[in-house]
């Protein structure tokens, strides 16, 4: 009996799709959970993330192998990206009427950000590169890899540091803003997108189509923002 | 064949940003060329929004589940956090929260700055 399951095991194991399956279906599964608790604490890509790991754990998946079937969502990241400009053109009259509030957000977001990292590593003595690594967390990641190239810090932590970002901005951005007073969706999703990139935005476009169009607006100018501070940045001294 | 012209132009963008992004040296990705190259296409009306319409509410409902792979991605390098992982962990968490804070601030005083003198 138990070769057979072995033998059933090996083949979904080896086969493409489970991977792809496993990430949708826990996907789904976190939508569902939160449409029926209605809370931000059920956060979609956290628990899909979650139920996602718990699915190769069960299967004895590989991250290796993961990653390579599930390249075809990984793909879609541009291509979904780039749609962000629909809501954009959509909303383009409310833009163009608070450039100032999409500038501030921006250039404040950026500034505050190469403050809390500067002091944080003078807090902790961080070497140099890891300075500079920390100082991408806010910004898309491919942006985020090229200063982190640019400056000799590490890619694999500055990826990881833009995805902690990105899930605490998706998780709970939207609360502590409504907690401020920070209530016009304008405002609103300006923060989201300046503080945790494409994650945010995610978020963002749940709230509503306001949100997302500033949100995804924000991505682009904050990670360009970022790109021109940066030589300032790299100047502090430690 | 409405929805694979709509692909299909949603692909051409793709492709043009990432083509973009080979040609210049600033680190700017291809999905921010492909943003601006879109949103520009359509306030010129290069492209009618009617176009893409369908597929790219399709698309952007798809956003958060292509990130799904990635956040995985995070635990195989969870390792190479551990020298850095307490300062890591708070900019990742309070530094975002604060940046956040700080950034829909500026953004509610311009908003309602604008609102009082009545623009």
């Amino acid at each position: 009996m138990t070769t057979f399951w072995d033998a059933v095991a090996t083949i979904l194991r080896e086969n493409g799709y489970l991977s792809l399956t496993l990430t949708v279906g826990g996907y789904l599964l976190a939508l569902a959970l939160q449409r029926r608790y209605k809370s931000t604490l059920f956060n979609p890509v956290l628990i899909a993330l979650f139920l996602t790991l718990v699915g190769l754990k069960l299967f004895e998946i590989d991250y290796e192998s993961y990653r390579r079937d599930a390249a075809p969502l990984t793909f879609l990241v541009t291509p979904t990206t780039i749609c962000l400009a629909v809501p954009l053109y959509r909303q383009f009259e409310l833009v163009r009427r608070n450039w100032l509030a999409v500038l501030s957000a921006c250039v404040v977001g950026t500034l505050v950000n190469v403050l809390l990292v500067w002091l944080v590593a003078r807090a902790f003595q961080l070497e140099y590169a890891e300075y500079m690594t920390f100082l991408s967390k806010s910004i898309t990641m491919a942006i985020g890899v090229g200063i982190t190239e640019e400056y000799g810090g590490y890619v694999a932590i500055t990826c990881a540091i833009i995805t902690i970002a990105g899930v605490t901005g998706n998780m709970c951005g939207s609360y502590f803003l409504k907690k401020s007073g920070i209530l016009s969706p304008m405002a609103q999703g300006l923060a989201i997108g300046v503080c945790s990139h494409a994650f945010g935005t995610a978020r963002a476009l749940e709230l509503g189509e306001t949100e997302g169009a500033f949100s995804g607006l924000a991505i682009a100018l904050t990670g360009v923002c970022t790109v021109l501070v940066a030589p300032a940045a790299s100047l502090l001294p430690l | 064949m409405k929805y694979v012209r709509q692909f299909f132009i949603i692909l051409l963008v793709s492709l043009a940003g990432e083509t973009l992004h080979c040609l210049t040296p600033a680190p700017i990705p291809a999905s921010v060329y492909g943003l601006v190259l879109l949103f520009l296409c359509l306030e010129f009306k290069a492209i009618r929004v009617e176009a893409i319409a369908e597929l790219s509410s399709f698309f952007l409902v798809l956003l958060p589940l292509t990130l799904v792979p990635l956040t995985v991605g995070l635990i195989d390098s969870l390792e190479v956090l551990q020298k850095v992982l307490v300062p890591a962990l708070i900019l990742g968490v309070l530094g975002t929260i604060l940046t956040s804070l700080a950034a829909g601030g500026a953004a509610e005083w311009a908003v309602r700055r604008r609102e009082r003198r009545g623009k």
